[in-house]
């Protein structure tokens, strides 16, 4: 589908680049300026954080919670509903096939950004082990959640106000503005216990080896629980959300 | 199962709840307040049955119940009461087996990916219901030569008329053969010999798959060439259950007598309400119990040179059932 549109192909490349370039700028200025390094990344570690964060952030990325509105309300998902199969399937089909057809674009953008800034990487053999499944639970995380998320159309009809508040405590929360390490105790405790650094930054964090192997092990099994408990919540609120949609029509 | 009932309506039930407030600021608030609802019973207990293979027209003016009812038939939407059984499922519970064997075709909306062809979609159909590909290839020709799909497959949906689109449409909802077909306004807004097509191509299917049809539809002529029996909706509740001749002769009153005469000159008022008058061709209406009567009359006073009696139109006899179902 996205091969029929090739300016909105470059419009999205120009957004998933442009948002981690402005930090990765931000940041090497900030550490430069603060006498080479701010909290243990100096410039050339800022650029191999935001070049993986943006590569980690492609894979996991979802825009289910912008398109359900958009079904509940005009009724596409009727035909969703009409089908033996369960809609996530198609999403999970939509969203991975979008993704490979990205790849190459997104791969020759960190390519760029490394020979423009210079990052350094000490990746462990471990930790390249570990990124993969880190990776893939990562996606797995973010893409149940959001979906769930996305759920509360079938409820209200306010669904930005919620995407609002998702999205800069994702922006905060995931490691997407600055490393975790960086932030006030609170938020960087918030960040863990909440599904956000599981989403984004732990993959970075391990591949990077800013993560020991024990920690890693339990951030990946960390993940397999959210993993567990998004599933549940995700059949529960769905199973509502069906039966609230074919109360009313559509 | 096959001899008993495809379909099974009893009391169904649905009622929306609407809120609702006067125009204007101060109405705007108090309801912020007090949200005022009130209930409105989109279907108001219907009851019937449709035996495995019946073609049966769902008649009614806009919102009567007929979609609503469509919805509920094919797992949409919840009842608020009463019983749905379809080929033995609860429709509403959506089971995997049941929507295997079910289709719903939505004139207005659809289903197939705007971007690319048709074929592509099919595809994606063969894999979500798991037909088998030698039937699946087998059904799709059968299909493509029916509905004359083959120049419309390789084309992107978005770039087909109105009319090939819904061609593909209903090709793609009936892929997987279902045995009980809904079809709501499966015409609307096509042309006469697009509307022609898809109502023969119906007849054929039903022929040659025994498929229960359930079809609304605005166009009489739908009705007429595909369904011996009707179910007529309004206000939801059914006002009608029965053969199309039978709703004719229940809810007409009156004939159309269409004579041609050699000159125009004669009153015809003392025969009937003459309806039109032009160059030796008058209509008149008659009640029905006087056709003969003045049939007889007209032949022995005037210089008739033809002479025709017809019930009158279908879309005629129709009002007149909503009309009394209001009264």
């Amino acid at each position: 589908m996205m091969l029929q549109y090739r300016a909105s192909l470059v419009i999205w490349l120009i957004s998933h680049v442009l948002d981690p370039l402005v930090y990765l700028v931000v940041w090497t200025t900030v550490s430069r300026s603060s006498g080479g390094s701010v909290g243990g990344y100096d410039a050339a570690q800022f650029a191999a954080y935001f070049i993986v964060l943006m590569l980690v952030n492609h894979v996991t990325y979802t825009w289910i919670m912008f398109e359900y509105e958009y079904r509940v309300r005009h009724g596409s998902l009727s035909f969703a509903l009409l089908r033996p199969v369960h809609p996530i399937h198609s999403d999970l089909a939509d969203n991975i096939s979008s993704k490979i057809i990205t790849l190459p674009l997104i791969l020759a953008a960190a390519g760029i950004l490394a020979l423009i800034f210079h990052p350094v990487f000490q990746v462990q053999p471990w930790a390249a082990a570990a990124f993969l499944p880190a990776l893939l639970l990562a996606f797995g995380v973010r893409f149940l959640m959001e979906w769930t998320l996305a759920l509360a159309a079938f409820w209200t009809t306010r669904v930005s106000a919620i995407n609002q508040v998702y999205f800069i405590a994702a922006l905060f929360l995931s490691g997407q503005m600055a490393p975790l390490s960086l932030l006030p105790a609170p938020l960087r405790l918030a960040a863990s216990i909440l599904p956000f650094r599981w989403t984004t930054s732990f993959p970075v964090e391990i591949l990077l080896g800013r993560v020991g192997w024990t920690e890693a092990l339990t951030g990946l099994c960390v993940q397999a629980g959210w993993i567990l408990v998004c599933l549940l919540l995700l059949r529960l609120v769905w199973r509502a959300g069906v039966r609230v949609y074919s109360a009313v029509g559509a | 199962m096959d001899n008993a009932a495809a379909i099974r309506v009893r009391e169904l039930r649905k009622t929306y709840v609407v809120s609702e407030r006067e125009a204007g600021a101060a109405a705007a608030l108090r309801s912020l307040m007090r949200r005022r609802t009130s209930e409105i019973a989109a279907v108001d207990g219907i009851s019937f049955d449709l035996s495995s293979g019946e073609v049966v027209g769902f008649l009614g003016p806009n919102g009567a119940g007929k979609t609503t009812t469509l919805k509920m038939l094919s797992g949409l939407l919840h009842p608020t009461a009463g019983e749905v059984s379809v080929l033995g499922h609860a429709p509403s519970r959506r089971e995997k087996d049941f929507l295997r064997q079910i289709t719903l075709v939505m004139g207005q909306r659809n289903q197939l990916v705007w971007d690319i062809p048709a074929a592509d979609s099919f595809e994606l159909n063969r894999a979500i219901y798991r037909i088998p590909r030698p039937e699946f290839r087998r059904t799709l020709e059968e299909l493509a030569s029916l509905l004359e799909l083959a120049p419309l497959l390789g084309k992107p949906v978005r770039n087909l008329s109105l009319g090939e689109r819904m061609k593909c449409e209903i090709a793609a909802a009936l892929l997987h053969r279902p045995r009980v077909v809904f079809l709501d306004e499966p015409t609307i807004g096509l042309d006469v010999t697009m509307q022609r097509r898809i109502r023969t191509f119906l007849a054929e299917y039903n022929q040659r798959f025994g498929a229960t049809i359930l079809l609304t539809s605005h166009y009489m002529a739908d009705v007429e060439a595909l369904c011996r029996r009707v179910l007529v909706i309004h206000h939801g509740r059914l006002l009608f259950d029965g053969e199309l001749a039978a709703l004719v002769q229940r809810f007409t009153a009156h004939k159309t007598i269409v004579v041609r005469l050699e000159d125009c000159t004669a009153d015809l008022t003392t025969y009937g309400e003459v309806v039109s008058c032009e160059e030796g061709l008058a209509t008149l209406r008659v009640a029905k119990d006087q056709t003969a009567r003045v049939t007889e009359r007209l032949l022995a006073d005037l210089p008739v040179v033809d002479l025709t009696v017809e019930d009158p139109p279908i879309e005629e006899v129709i009002e007149r059932v909503f009309a009394q179902g209001t009264a």
